[in-house]
């Protein structure tokens, strides 16, 4: 199978102008008569749905929340960037490009990055528009700040709730189409499979959560932005909710999966307490603006911090980085924490937690100015932990909380099924190895306001469209494969929750394709996970019927399509023999302990096509070039 | 530590509920009310009992997803804290924690302590945003906002759509969640042209919906996670009041309130399909 990125030609900066006017449109009064599917409204999903339904298409939007307003960006804190340049210390779109594929290690795709920086700037004004209260200075204007893996400030926020203003700006966006009539919204509908007819995406197959009813929803175009995969591991910082069902179910359908690898760990997370818990609990980014990482010098100091003087610190991160210092990217930061914690120098009960340490930032701007820019996060820390930041230094640890990984898509993100388009998260394109602070939110909005609402319009154009009965044979497979998945979780009946195997699944993809994997380690991952899967087919429990709320039974359907992931996950790390941002094979590093690319044998996004239950996946490569911004070293010393 | 969850049990919205005793012998102080229900529904679980359904999912306090009465307070004891952030520590071992769901005609129960409230996202479809489709915005900095206005706009926006103010009002009232978003588009140079328009349409649709008038008892935002203050209702009423006046020679349409949630059995498809 040949990959076609229809990446336009010419120079990357008219990349974008060029593709557009190419695009055919779609007659304004044609248009109410195309029917678009969006599963998922979040950031990229809501930002789709309202924008195409102003255009005048009709829309269908689906989430198993209660309430599109629920969707998992909401939980963004830190900020998106925009290469506005309000500050004028240097920035630029083409700062902003440089430092995303800089930042992803070289494994994204350039266009598309290139877009999305000089796409970032419209977002900002789109949202400010609509009512968003992003921070202000005194005199009006918009105030910005720095964030991880950037020396300039381009982040705007809104206070540290920056993904939820956003987030209601979509959603307010997307409620007044429903007003209008022009968006349905389904909410408590999972989609669990793809209905593809003649080679092209024409509708989806979906369960009421409510009343189990499984339905059928035909149309013209399916745009999946239904985010990221993060809970294969289970303990992640993603919503209970967040899955991978849409995008796995779509990937049996025929859409390539590109880099399942590439996940991303977050540096500041609060640490693990304890067997129960369900999920990990993410501190902004943001906070290592002004916090000092550091650990014990010795191994095992047992002692209160404030009884550790300055000259038994070890500020590692500004003494390895000392020019990003605790602003290098999440990755390193990242890693670095783990490496301490390893070396036995780790603080908190477990020892796997290293000090976020604001008295310096307290002495130097006073108690009230870190109030007003953290002030929701300290009393969120305190609140689990029991511990007063004001007073005593955080305790931090690494926790998943992005996969850059996602479904194949080209230029005009469109997957390998025509007329299955994926932003957002769900997709693999702009982020590389490694996700930079700031800029989930850059795409999501970017995919879903400006960018798949004109390449949906030039598919819809350019082919024709028959309509399609409710017998026809692709529905009936479709409903029946739905169907039988249900019964067969329900009449399984055997001794274990899905909640247990979930939580050994997630250990496993943890311990071995974590922050730091091996070939070893990779194979003796693939071979459990594969015993565990079969061990799920015959004895989970999954209590209940298949006609009413059962949230048993909506976790067990997801489960298992992470099972087939968690795979999928080994299997591409396996085969990446190289260390690329968030990918650390420990075979491959530098002399100084950092990430070893290959960029002669491995320069390339890793597509994997589905062959069956149980079957080894085919890779297709898609090359990448760097005609720009030439391959380097990343360097943050 | 150990507590007894008494919890509001239903199978169906239309089903009779009842309150039933659940022992927890191995709750821990540090886990949080969430965590203490999941514990007791894996041991439901493996006893082939159904679990108990509650909505959740950010689990950090800011999707609005949770949220619950806990021995009659919405939310729990904790002030500005959501049931997903409650932790244990906050009860005494051996409490009595008595569970149950928003009580409100508006939120009608669909099982356990799991509600419907999509009669909140109408309130917001009939006028709560500002009407600027796609690519229509001038520059970021083209409107400025004084950070006062910003400031307070943000504190008003903060609301997370839980419904906890609905659940503590004796009247069952929507005002704080109502004025939250009227106030917060209103302070904005951005929300002006629309905001006579919007407070009268999302006060109609919120009547229409039959949550109950505002008697200003405060009870809603004494439990409100995000502690918007009472004053987002003074500001709703101030624009109502004024809009009424500047808008009446305009009708207000409302949408109609449904809690249906089947599609019908018959499969959906497209319309211009032969037989569909």
């Amino acid at each position: 199978m040949e990959l076609r990125s229809r990446i336009p030609a010419g120079p990357i900066q008219e990349a974008w102008d060029n593709a557009r006017f190419e695009m055919k449109l779609v007659n304004p009064a044609n248009k109410r008569k195309h029917h678009i599917i969006v599963v998922g409204s979040g950031l990229a999903g809501g930002s789709a749905a309202a924008t195409l339904g102003e255009l005048g298409y009709r829309v269908s939007c689906f989430c198993f929340q209660d309430s599109p307003r629920r969707a998992h960006s909401i939980a963004a804190q830190g900020g998106i960037n925009a290469a506005k340049n309000y500050q004028n210390d240097g920035d630029s779109i083409w700062r902003l490009f440089y430092d995303t594929v800089k930042g992803g290690d070289f494994r994204a795709r350039e266009a598309n990055v290139y877009r999305l920086a000089q796409i970032s700037v419209q977002i900002i004004d789109q949202c400010v528009a609509q009512g968003v209260p992003f921070a202000r200075e005194y005199g009006g204007t918009l105030t910005n700040r720095s964030f991880g893996g950037a020396q300039v400030s381009r982040t705007f926020y809104a206070r540290g709730q920056t993904g939820q203003q956003l987030l209601l700006g979509a959603y307010q966006a997307l409620e007044r189409q429903v007003q209008a009539g022009s968006v349905t919204m389904y909410p408590r509908t999972e989609m669990l499979d793809l209905i593809v007819i003649d080679g092209r995406a024409r509708g989806i197959v979906t369960r009421n959560l409510v009343t189990g009813e499984v339905n059928t929803h035909i149309a013209d175009a399916v745009i999946l932005g239904t985010g990221g995969y993060g809970n294969v591991f289970y303990l992640s910082t993603n919503a209970k909710g967040s899955n991978v069902t849409a995008c796995w179910r779509a990937h049996k359908r025929g859409a390539l999966f590109a880099n399942p690898c590439f996940t991303q760990i977050h540096p500041t997370c609060i640490p693990v307490s304890g067997d129960y818990q369900s999920k990990l609990t993410l501190m902004s980014e943001s906070l290592r603006n002004d916090g000092r990482i550091w650990v014990p010098l010795k191994k095992g100091d047992k002692r209160a911090p404030d009884q550790i003087p300055e000259s038994e610190r070890d500020y590692y991160l500004e003494r390895r980085y000392p020019s990003f210092g605790n602003l290098v990217p999440r990755d390193v930061a990242s890693r670095n924490a783990k490496y301490v914690c390893d070396e036995g120098r780790g603080v908190g009960e477990t020892g796997l937690g290293v000090y976020l340490d604001f008295s310096d930032a307290i002495r130097r701007l006073g108690r009230k100015t870190i109030e007003e820019r953290y002030g929701n996060l300290f009393d969120m820390y305190q609140r689990i932990t029991d511990e007063d930041p004001y007073q005593v230094p955080m305790r931090i640890y690494p926790a998943i909380h992005y996969t850059m990984g996602g479904l194949w898509v080209d230029y005009h993100l469109m997957s390998t099924i025509p007329g299955l388009f994926v932003i957002g998260e769900a997709n693999f394109s702009d982020h590389g190895a490694n996700r930079l602070g700031a800029s989930a939110l850059m795409q999501g909005l970017s995919d879903g306001y400006f960018i798949v609402p004109y390449t949906v319009g030039d598919y819809l154009a350019s082919n024709k469209f028959e309509s399609v009965s409710d017998s026809h044979p692709e529905i009936r497979n479709a409903i029946a494969c739905v169907q039988q998945t249900v019964q067969k979780l329900l009449a399984i009946n055997g001794k274990r929750t899905v909640d247990s195997f979930h939580r050994q699944l997630g250990k496993v993809v943890w311990d071995y394709c974590g922050m730091s994997r091996t070939a070893q380690g990779l194979e003796t991952a693939i071979y459990q996970i594969r015993e565990l899967r079969e061990e799920y087919w015959r004895d989970v429990k999954v209590p209940g019927s298949a006609d009413d709320l059962n949230q048993s039974l909506e976790k067990a359907g997801r489960v298992a399509d992470f099972f087939e992931l968690a795979e999928l996950m080994c299997v591409d790390a396996l085969e990446r023999n190289e260390s690329c941002g968030g990918h650390f094979r420990e075979e491959y590093q530098t002399p100084e302990g950092e990430a070893q690319r290959d960029d002669d044998n491995f320069s390339y996004a890793a597509c994997w096509g589905y062959r069956g239950y149980g079957n080894r996946e085919d890779l297709v490569k898609e090359p990448l070039e760097f005609e720009y911004v030439h391959p380097s070293q990343r360097s943050y010393k | 530590m150990r507590v007894t969850l008494k919890v509001w049990r239903q199978q169906r919205g239309k089903s009779k509920g009842k309150f039933v005793s659940y022992p927890v012998d191995n709750a821990n102080p540090d886990m949080s009310m969430l965590e203490c229900l999941d514990v007791l529904n894996e041991q439901l679980s493996e006893r082939r009992e159904d679990p108990i359904a509650f909505e959740h999912d950010c689990r950090e306090g800011i999707c609005g997803s949770c949220g619950f009465m806990i021995n009659g307070i919405a939310h729990g004891p904790l002030p500005a804290t959501t049931v997903c952030q409650l932790t244990m520590r906050h009860f005494k071992d051996g409490d009595e924690l008595l569970l149950e769901p928003w009580r409100a005609r508006a939120f009608p129960v669909i099982k356990d302590l799991v509600v419907d409230r999509r009669s909140f996202d109408r309130i917001i479809a009939a006028g709560g945003y500002i009407s600027v489709s796609t690519g229509s915005a001038p520059d970021g900095n083209a409107i400025p906002v004084a950070k006062e206005a910003a400031d307070r706009a943000m504190d008003a926006a903060a609301c997370i759509g839980c419904g906890a103010c609905v659940a503590a009002c004796p009247n069952a009232s929507a005002a704080l969640y109502t004025g939250a978003k009227i106030t917060h588009l209103g302070i904005l140079p951005q929300g002006k042209p629309e905001q006579d328009m919007r407070a009268i349409r999302m006060v109609a649709q919120m009547n229409e919906e039959g949550f109950g008038g505002c008697t200003n008892i405060g009870e809603c935002t004494g439990v409100c996670p995000k502690e918007i203050p009472l004053e987002v209702i003074a500001a709703m009423n101030r624009d109502f009041f004024r809009g009424t006046w500047h808008e009446r020679d305009n009708v207000v349409i409302t949408m109609r309130p449904f809690t249906e949630w089947s599609y019908g059995s018959k499969l959906q498809v497209d319309p211009r399909s032969t037989d569909g």
